[in-house]
């Protein structure tokens, strides 16, 4: 038995999936929106900004969720300065450490992409015209902070599987593909997210939407390969899957990977089909956060009850 | 500057189970009986405590190895608390800065500086951390802190009425549990071991035991981990994957292009 079965669980539950799923998709959101910035054509413009936006909407929902989650919400602040020094705190070594750092620095490249976004969007608010935000939108300091911001939304984007993996807990820590497989789904649910908004919105080109969906497609293929790889690696302790929680994961391959795949597979895919599997998408992403991190917490310290001689 | 490590060393061969040790933890650091639930009865064992967490800090566990009909066993009964690891997984991940290392070597979480992320709890290989409900930040034993700077005893260690739990010098201690080894051998116990009194787990346990069986039979993990095992490959193969993904776009947009050609 995986030593890992004697540890207690820390009750990350609900707002924790939320904010695995949510910041997935902010993180992936925006590295989409950069690629499409940097090496799309004019008529993509709508859909850069709509990535901008849907970025710093999910990393402000991101810190809202992982404040609340804290026993002491009041007390944020500690990840990232030291209470007693006043000093800043930082630890190379611990994930949520460099967790906090990433998420406010992915939220300040997000904030600024966003406010260049918006003051493109709308050139009659006198305010969002002056000269520092102007200079947002100068090709130099666009691009720097498109790079910057990618760097930080593929950090965010994984690094919530790596933090799993630096723990004692069983299947977190059982695995070294937890940080991949939450980076990838992340890339499909991100893909996902922009494709329906866009469609939604009517804010992006036939080209880009298309785009998207081959970039979709490819992911969730990739996605499926980690997921098989991830729970090979887990050896026996993928047994606790023999359970409900398997018949999570399955949902989540089912309906998140497997079925959307069935529906924009081909290159004539309507509109309606696109949506249909964007949505399937979303939801599976976040069945199969809730698989992972439910099936792990439901596990309580191994007792030493009665047992044989 | 730590003087010399100081710890418990714990021998589970002469514990009654009287828990005098856990009456005296919760009297001495002032925690609750129950905070977030009612007193409840296990009903399958004298052990109702069941396990550690924020309000129990010291936990005698009840290993009741019985056959069926009952008429062959034995209770093995461990006072079990925080181990005060050498190289310690709570402290390697908190990001708060909350726990530390005390001038004693032991690991105490700072409750003002706690601000309850839990991740010291996912970390700790033994299921020691938990959150005190009174407090709303991770708790666990401080090995007594306040009193070993007043130069006393930890309450349990002084309270324990048959010396199972004995505190002092690790370099001493270990001598003392070499010994106890030995003579337990001689008399016919070959089970006899020591849990923790070397560096092989986690540079060795503060907090020491000598049991007559498996660790796992005890509830202990046979060879525990650092959390941070994980953090380069997992990092690595994320980075990687980072990479394939930016180039599947970048693809993506050349395909584009032909397209719009063709």
């Amino acid at each position: 038995m995986s030593d890992t079965f004697f540890t207690a669980s820390p009750e990350w539950t609900w707002w924790i999936v939320l904010y695995f799923f949510i910041g997935g998709i902010a993180g992936m959101a925006f590295v989409l929106a950069s690629l499409l910035d940097l090496r799309g054509d004019p008529l993509d413009r709508p859909l850069v900004r709509l990535g901008y936006y849907v970025a710093i909407a999910g990393v402000a929902i991101s810190g809202l969720l992982l404040t609340v989650d804290l026993q002491r919400p009041e007390r944020f602040w500690h990840m990232l300065i030291q209470s007693n020094t006043g000093r800043p705190m930082f630890k190379a070594w611990s994930p949520m450490s460099v967790g906090a750092w990433g998420l406010t620095l992915f939220g300040a490249c997000a904030f600024l992409a966003a406010l260049a976004a918006f003051s493109e969007e709308r050139p009659d608010i006198k305010i969002l015209q002056s000269a520092p935000i102007r200079w947002l939108r100068r090709r130099g300091a666009a691009v720097g902070i498109a790079i910057a911001g990618s760097i930080f939304g593929l950090f965010l984007a994984g690094y919530t599987g790596v933090l799993l993996a630096v723990s004692n807990r069983p299947i977190w820590a059982d695995s070294h593909f937890l940080g991949l497989l939450f980076l990838v789904s992340a890339g499909s649910t991100g893909a996902a997210a922009l494709m329906l908004l866009s469609i939604w919105r009517r804010a992006g080109s036939p080209a880009a939407v298309s785009w998207l969906a081959w970039f979709d497609r490819r992911v969730l293929i990739l996605e499926l390969l980690v997921l098989i790889v991830f729970l090979v690696s887990l050896g026996p302790v993928a047994g606790v899957f023999l359970s409900w929680w398997g018949l999570l994961l399955a949902g989540a391959v089912g309906v998140g990977i497997v079925t959307p795949l069935s529906l924009v597979s081909h290159r004539a895919a309507t509109e309606r089909q696109l949506v249909r599997g964007a949505s399937l998408v979303l939801f599976g992403g976040l069945l199969l956060r809730m698989a992972v991190l439910l099936s792990s917490n439901a596990i309580h310290v191994l007792g030493t009850g009665v047992t044989g001689p | 500057m730590i003087a010399e490590p100081m710890g418990f060393y714990t021998d589970t061969t002469v514990c009654i189970g009287c828990k005098a040790c856990e009456v005296a933890c919760k009297e001495w650091n002032q925690l609750p009986t129950s905070v977030d639930r009612l007193l409840e009865m296990s009903g399958d064992s004298y052990d109702n405590t069941r396990q550690l967490d924020g309000t129990h800090w010291r936990h005698v566990k009840f290993i009741e190895q019985f056959s069926e009909d009952r008429s062959d066993g034995r209770w093995l009964m461990m006072s079990d608390v925080c181990k005060h690891c050498a190289t310690a997984p709570c402290l390697e991940v908190c990001p708060t800065g909350a726990i530390i290392r005390t001038e004693f070597d032991t690991v105490v979480i700072q409750s003002d500086a706690c601000n309850g992320c839990r991740d010291c709890i996912a970390a700790c290989p033994f299921g020691v951390i938990g959150i005190n409900a009174a407090s709303n930040t991770a708790e666990k034993c401080t090995l007594c802190y306040d009193r070993l700077q007043a130069g006393m005893e930890p309450a349990c260690a002084q309270a324990c009425p048959t010396d199972s739990i004995r505190f002092g010098p690790i370099r001493e201690l270990k001598q003392q549990a070499e010994a106890r080894v030995r003579q337990l051998h001689v008399l016919g116990e070959s089970r006899a071991r020591l849990y923790g009194a070397d560096d092989k787990i986690l540079g060795g346990l503060n907090s020491f035991y000598l049991l007559v069986d498996e660790p796992e039979v005890y509830g202990l993990p046979s060879a525990p981990k650092m959390p941070s095992r994980n953090l380069v490959p997992s990092s690595l193969l994320s980075t990687a994957g980072a990479a394939v993904l930016v180039l599947l776009g970048l693809v993506g947009f050349r395909k584009r292009r032909m397209d719009e050609h063709v």
